[in-house]
């Protein structure tokens, strides 16, 4: 027995030593995972970044099987989702795993963002990290927003039809580069192939480029935590930080019980509530696609919402949606700027002054404020409640430099507190 | 830049349409009644008023036969000699031999696809709207819908149900009031009474919810299973995160 043993070790081994001479493959477990220290103090925050990489594992694999029923054609999408949901075998599950996939990808990346604020994360020297992991909220935004029309429905179509016509708004090249969009006079066909195409090739290709940046970044420097200390600052005598352990096996085996505790969530949407309550799928998308017939009310997935909130709520000018779209705009791309919105010398909300906190819950209340408000019909009330939930938006942002750099900061330990 | 100023109309028509709809969508409150999947006498009798009523007009084109036979335990004998008129293949789905053209001469409309209509409705909306027809001779075929104002379709059921009227009832302060189910009244008598009409129009919604999504059947209870298995991974992952950092703390 033994020998036999003996004899599969080797080999096992040697084939490694042969790979290895060849392929960095121990090199890169090592650096990634077995000797890359993470801090220790973890907490319930930082089960998202590897939730949101296998939501991504998710709406890859189910999105491949979905690809080999599905018929991007105006005349046939509508009826190949139903078909993938009565006589593909198992197409239903494929199907719901990635629809509610979708919207766990949003609550994931929302969650994942929130605890950067909490604890400063985007501060020096992570700001590449902070930026990479925009681009790949905002590509993600993207994903979404193309995926939406592949059903063929009445939200997927006017929904479409309302976010190009958006870039319509725009001075001068407007109409142009709408119809560009489309490659149609109308969302037509033709739109539903070019997205189709974006959504299975380009902009995964792009989010899988951008994912392995954002890794390279955060192994780079290393991970923040929730004390916001820089753990590289106190080594041993080994090198090694002492309020660090390896990624692996700790944090693997930490986060499998956070995949564990995901799925029971995740999968009560798919089996108990695939359309949740209309905020998943919308009712009104199971009405197939008619050019000819505008549904009474177009609403936007309950991710984008508070934008559309923001972007309902600035008065049009002459006319004009086009401040609606700036604004809009600006409301997603303004987190690019946090790293160097943010004077304080602290990271974590730990040991900021009050200010911050303030300022932080005034911004979650607003954000889920607009988010509401942004699915509802409008009413000269629900305008300026939205005009006073955009106001406190951007002042979270704009006032930033102000705020942080008066606030009354807390001493910082050298050493991480639990 | 006349196309600048004519896309922006769009833009702003699109948003004022989004904005009035929205405030229009909070209509009169629907009758509401429980779907209940598990009863499968239910649904049996709802799938026979729907091929019998429904299916004349309206497809169900994503639906097969054989499938709706297996889900609600009827046997191929008995799908084809009660439950299909047009094709004698089990495997075919509920098409009908009206044309689109046709249709719209017939009706000004099409009469929509109803596979998925129950999602898209929803139920409570099918029961108030088969329940709630009313004489009015203004339309074509002299009936309205409280439910679904100007609806292009007859009173299909009305053998069953027989006619309501809308009484005109005066109100204390004068105003004008929109209808409600409330001022409908049987001004002739069908071949079934009020509750045998209500069962009808129950066990016919109760199928077209079964016909919208064919899986509602068993993805719940296949769900529980799959939730006692995470239950216990949760369990076990947490034993096994446990033990790993027994030594960091």
């Amino acid at each position: 027995m033994a020998d036999i043993e003996k004899q599969v070790i080797n080999g096992l081994t040697g084939l490694r030593d042969w790979v290895d001479a060849r392929f960095p493959l121990v090199k890169s477990w090592n650096e990634h995972l077995a000797k890359y220290y993470a801090p220790k103090n973890f907490n319930f925050w930082y089960f998202f970044g590897s939730l949101a990489l296998l939501v991504l594992v998710i709406q890859i694999l189910t999105g491949i099987w979905l690809t080999m029923n599905y018929n991007p054609s105006a005349e046939g999408a509508f009826a190949s989702v139903e078909f993938i949901m009565r006589d593909v075998p198992g197409g239903w599950f494929i199907r719901y795993m990635h629809s509610t996939g979708a919207s766990a990808f949003f609550v994931v990346i929302f969650l994942h963002m929130f605890r950067t604020l909490l604890y400063g994360s985007y501060k020096k020297p992570r700001e590449l990290l902070w930026l990479s992991g925009m681009a790949i909220y905002l590509v993600i935004m993207g994903e979404a927003f193309f995926g939406y029309l592949l059903p063929w429905g009445q939200m997927s179509y006017w929904g479409a039809q309302v976010i190009i016509s958006l870039f319509g708004a725009i001075p001068f090249i407007g109409p142009d580069l709408a119809e560009w969009i489309r490659g149609d006079f109308v969302v037509s066909g033709v739109t539903l192939n070019r997205f189709f195409s974006l959504h299975v090739i380009a902009f995964p290709l792009l989010l899988l480029g951008l994912i392995a940046v954002h890794i390279l970044a955060l192994h780079e420097v290393g991970s923040n935590n929730p004390d916001g200390i820089e753990i590289k600052k106190n080594k041993g005598a080994d090198g090694i930080p002492l309020d660090g352990i390896p990624f692996h096996p700790y944090y693997t085996v930490k986060d499998i019980f956070g995949v564990a505790v995901f799925f029971i969530f995740f999968f009560a949407v798919v089996f108990f509530a695939p359309e949740m309550g209309g905020y998943f799928l919308e009712h009104a998308n199971f009405n197939p696609a008619d050019p000819f017939k505008t549904p009474e009310h177009i609403a936007p997935v309950w991710y984008f919402t508070p934008y559309y909130a923001i972007l309902r709520a600035i008065p049009s000018i002459a006319g004009s949606a086009f401040p609606g779209v700036v604004a809009m705009g600006l409301a997603v791309n303004i987190f690019l700027l946090l790293p160097w919105l943010d004077r304080s010398p602290v990271k974590s909300i730990r040991y900021r002054g009050s200010y911050y906190k303030i300022a932080l819950t005034a911004f979650v209340i607003s954000f889920i404020a607009l988010g509401w408000l942004g699915m509802q019909g409008v009413t000269p009330l629900y305008t300026w409640l939205a005009r006073f939930f955009s106001v406190v938006y951007f002042a979270f942002f704009l006032l930033m430099p102000f705020y942080t750099a008066m606030d009354n900061d807390k001493a910082v330990p050298d050493r991480v507190t639990d | 830049m006349k196309g600048f100023y004519k896309n922006n109309k769009i833009v702003f028509i699109l948003l004022m349409m989004i904005s009035a709809g929205a405030s229009a969508a909070g209509g009169a409150k629907l009758m509401h009644m429980e779907v209940d999947l598990s009863d499968q006498a239910s649904l049996q009798r709802g799938a026979k008023t729907f091929v019998n009523y429904c299916l004349s007009c309206h497809s169900a084109a994503y639906m097969r036969y054989n499938r709706m036979g297996e889900d609600l335990g009827i046997s191929d004998d008995v799908l084809k000699a009660n439950f299909m008129f047009g094709t004698d293949k089990v495997g075919d789905t509920m098409e009908i031999a009206m044309s689109p053209e046709d249709a719209d001469s017939f009706f000004g409309v099409t009469p929509p696809d109803l596979s998925v209509i129950a999602r898209s409705r929803g139920a409570d909306w099918l029961y108030s709207y088969f329940k709630t027809f009313y004489v009015d001779e203004s339309r074509p075929f002299g009936v309205n819908n409280l439910t679904f104002k100007d609806v292009g379709m007859p009173h299909v059921l009305w053998q069953l149900q027989g006619m309501q009227r809308l009484t005109k009832r005066e109100h204390h302060d004068g105003a004008h009031h929109a209808p409600g189910y409330e001022d409908l009244e049987s001004i002739s008598y069908g071949s079934q009474n009020e509750d045998e009409y209500d069962r009808t129009v129950r066990d016919l919604v109760n199928f077209m919810v079964y016909l919208g999504e064919p899986i509602k059947l068993k993805r719940v209870s296949i769900g529980i299973w799959v939730m006692l298995y995470l239950f216990v991974l949760t369990i076990v992952t947490y034993l096994l995160k446990k033990e790993y950092w027994r030594d960091v703390h």
